[in-house]
């Protein structure tokens, strides 16, 4: 471990012409080129470890946030004020705000389901929270136990609460390439829910294919639809690699301009809904993706390797990620 | 040829997807039984190999490699070319083309009722020493003998050009000095060239870099991808080169074939998993994803191994995605 991952061919070697050449030969009649720099929203310590089997100890949740913190990630999202009647996994939710290493610059974003949440999380020192809509009634009944216009009414009061506060909110919509209730979801949809969340207040709204079954025809038309509604700076993407799809409906929303991307650390949090099947992309391999293409992020590929080979002995399991397999024998 | 002709007609429609334009149809190469097998570390009984081969024969692949005859010193999981050649039932509506490295290999392929042949070049001198113990323009001098004879018998060559987007010896590979071997291989008579991967190293900038300068000297509906999943890039890697025009795909069914370089790591990119995003994407390839995954169980039963696709992991519990069905089969 600790050897340096070889990226033998980027396209830094090109001059800025035939760069612009090239990436315009990819995707001809896209008029847009490719981000220079993309933010990672690191949802490891919270998304991932929420749907890990495996209880993690709270001293082992706090070092992994700060290897992350070391590897260069401008966003991870620290731990849930959701009860922990619900999740477990995240009860321990304020020690662990409390004891994490914060670094200047860093962002440490927090969910909270509602009010007495955000109450909660503000009280334990967070400056930035999340809030989960979806794009699908069955799924939102199924998950939170009431409609999508009731959770958003929830929201607004989150919202509301946080502006007060000068607390920055980011919106989550799930199952925004199809539900694993209801099937298929209209762009459309999302785009209302989408729309709902940023005129709330949400700076940011990240689109979630809750069950990987997206495809990049799928992604475009979505980001379509819904940059319509809100500025596509303000959009990111959250891909669930189940059918390994996660990579490649990357890189469809680079072209149409989204420069924020959620994943997390080796892969962490299985998909819930088919038993086995993964889950979250992994960083690693968004990131050795990137830094393929030119694009900046500010991570350093090495470091992060470190906490997801720390955040696996810890669980007991084997990286999700294709780079940390490739590399550590090399 | 016409049949030549004939083989690339599917590369003349294309259409909009939106922002992009993307092949209508894509033909999907299937080398599961051969790159794949070959890099198994299990030895696979000849039986099991006629039946993977019989059972992916029934999901509407068009071009299912079968087996190498290269010297089975070097490749004992190959050893039994020319019975699986000869026992396997061959669909009509299938090419069944075999690896040769040279005349002698040749010779054989024929004689066991081959009708198709691949030879296999390199873009890195060092990965040509290396694997085949001479340098490019030896192996090129090799290959004009088996292209020659195998255009006096009318039996189609495919080639193949290895470490395309880097060399686990040499680190990068210059995209002219890959676009000047494709252009040798394309010139002496291949039909198509296979553009590979080989460790997997590629992304999409590398991929649509390469791509730009081969082009230059080969027309796209001869080229084709064969994308490793070793750093997980070979999905993004295939979208990029579908968006420049590639219209035909190398996989692997299950995945099949680890990377020889890297232990444990992964190596073909699973059939499964491009069809998924094909279709998906609304690109016919007129292969029955199901069938496929069922060839994919089959072999991983037989190897006693889980599957590398990600489609058959998350497919195996069907009962939750089983609307799934209706939007990407």
């Amino acid at each position: 471990m600790g050897q340096k991952v070889r990226n033998p061919e980027s396209i830094r070697d090109l001059t800025s012409e035939e760069l612009q050449g090239v990436l315009s030969g990819v995707g001809a009649s896209a008029g847009k080129a490719l981000p220079q720099r993309v933010k990672i929203v690191e949802v490891g310590p919270r998304d991932g470890l929420q749907n890990e089997k495996t209880l993690v100890p709270t001293e082992v949740k706090i070092h992994l946030i700060d290897m992350l913190s070391e590897a260069g990630l401008p966003v991870i999202e620290a731990t849930s004020f959701v009860s922990p009647e619900w999740v477990p996994q995240m009860a321990d939710q304020v020690e662990v705000m409390k004891g994490i290493n914060r670094r200047p610059g860093v962002s440490y974003p927090v969910l909270t389901p509602n009010l007495k949440g955000f109450q909660a999380a503000v009280k334990a020192g967070a400056a930035e929270v999340a809030i989960f809509g979806a794009a699908s009634e069955l799924f939102s009944k199924k998950n939170i136990n009431c409609s999508v216009d009731e959770s958003l009414q929830r929201f607004e009061e989150v919202t509301k609460a946080a502006k007060e506060a000068g607390v920055r909110v980011r919106g989550y919509v799930s199952c925004v390439l199809g539900c694993p209730y209801e099937g298929q979801v209209s762009p459309d949809k999302v785009a209302q829910v989408a729309k709902r969340l940023y005129s709330m207040g949400c700076y940011e709204i990240s689109l979630g294919d809750t069950i990987g079954v997206g495809t990049p025809g799928g992604m475009a038309e979505l980001l379509e639809a819904v940059s319509r509604e809100v500025p596509v700076d303000a959009l990111a993407v959250h891909c669930h690699d189940t059918y390994g799809q996660a990579l490649a409906n990357i890189l469809i929303a680079l072209q149409m301009g989204i420069s924020v991307v959620d994943s997390s650390v080796a892969g962490l949090g299985g998909c819930p809904y088919a038993q086995g099947a993964s889950g979250n992309v992994a960083t690693e391999d968004v990131v050795y993706m990137l830094h393929g293409l030119g694009i900046q992020t500010g991570v350093d590929l090495p470091k992060l390797m470190d906490a997801g080979a720390f955040i696996c002995r810890s669980l007991n399991r084997k990286t999700s990620s294709k780079v940390a397999q490739a590399t550590c024998k090399l | 040829f016409l049949a030549t002709v004939l083989l690339h007609l599917h590369c003349l429609l294309f259409r909009r997807a939106l922002t992009h334009e993307y092949p209508e149809f894509v033909k999907i190469v299937e080398v599961g039984p051969r790159d794949g097998l070959q890099n198994e570390k299990e030895m696979v009984p000849t039986g099991v190999k006629i039946q993977l081969i019989d059972m992916l024969s029934e999901t509407g692949l068009s071009v299912i490699e079968a087996t190498s005859f290269v010297s089975s010193k070097w490749v004992p999981q190959m050893a039994d070319h020319t019975e699986v050649l000869q026992a396997i039932h061959r669909s009509s509506h299938v090419r069944y083309p075999v690896l040769t490295p040279n005349m002698h290999g040749f010779q054989d392929a024929v004689a066991a009722g081959a009708t198709e042949v691949a030879v296999f070049g390199s873009a890195s001198e060092t990965f040509s020493r290396k694997n085949i113990n001479c340098s490019i323009d030896e192996s090129i001098l090799r290959f004009e003998e088996v292209i020659c004879t195998a255009k006096q018998r009318q039996i189609p060559v495919r080639g193949y050009v290895s470490c395309a987007l880097g060399c686990p010896y040499e680190g990068p590979i210059e995209s002219t000095k890959v676009a000047e071997v494709v252009k040798r291989l394309y010139e002496l008579g291949c039909y198509e060239v296979s553009l590979g991967d080989t460790i997997g190293v590629g992304t999409p900038g590398s991929m649509a870099k390469m791509l730009h300068s081969v082009k230059k000297e080969v027309p796209s509906s001869a080229l084709a991808v064969h994308c490793h999943d070793t750093y997980g890039q070979a999905l993004a890697n295939i979208l990029t080169a579908l968006q420049m025009g590639i219209c035909t795909v190398d996989s692997s069914v299950a995945g099949l074939g680890g990377c020889p370089y890297a232990q444990g790591a992964s190596g073909n990119v699973s059939t499964e998993d491009v069809l998924y995003m094909l279709h998906g994407m609304g690109i016919k390839t007129g292969v029955d994803l199901s069938k496929v995954i069922e060839a994919g169980d089959f072999i991983c039963k037989a190897l006693n191994r889980k599957t590398n696709s990600k489609v058959a992991q998350a497919r195996g519990d069907y009962s939750v995605h089983c609307h799934m069905k209706k939007i990407n089969t």
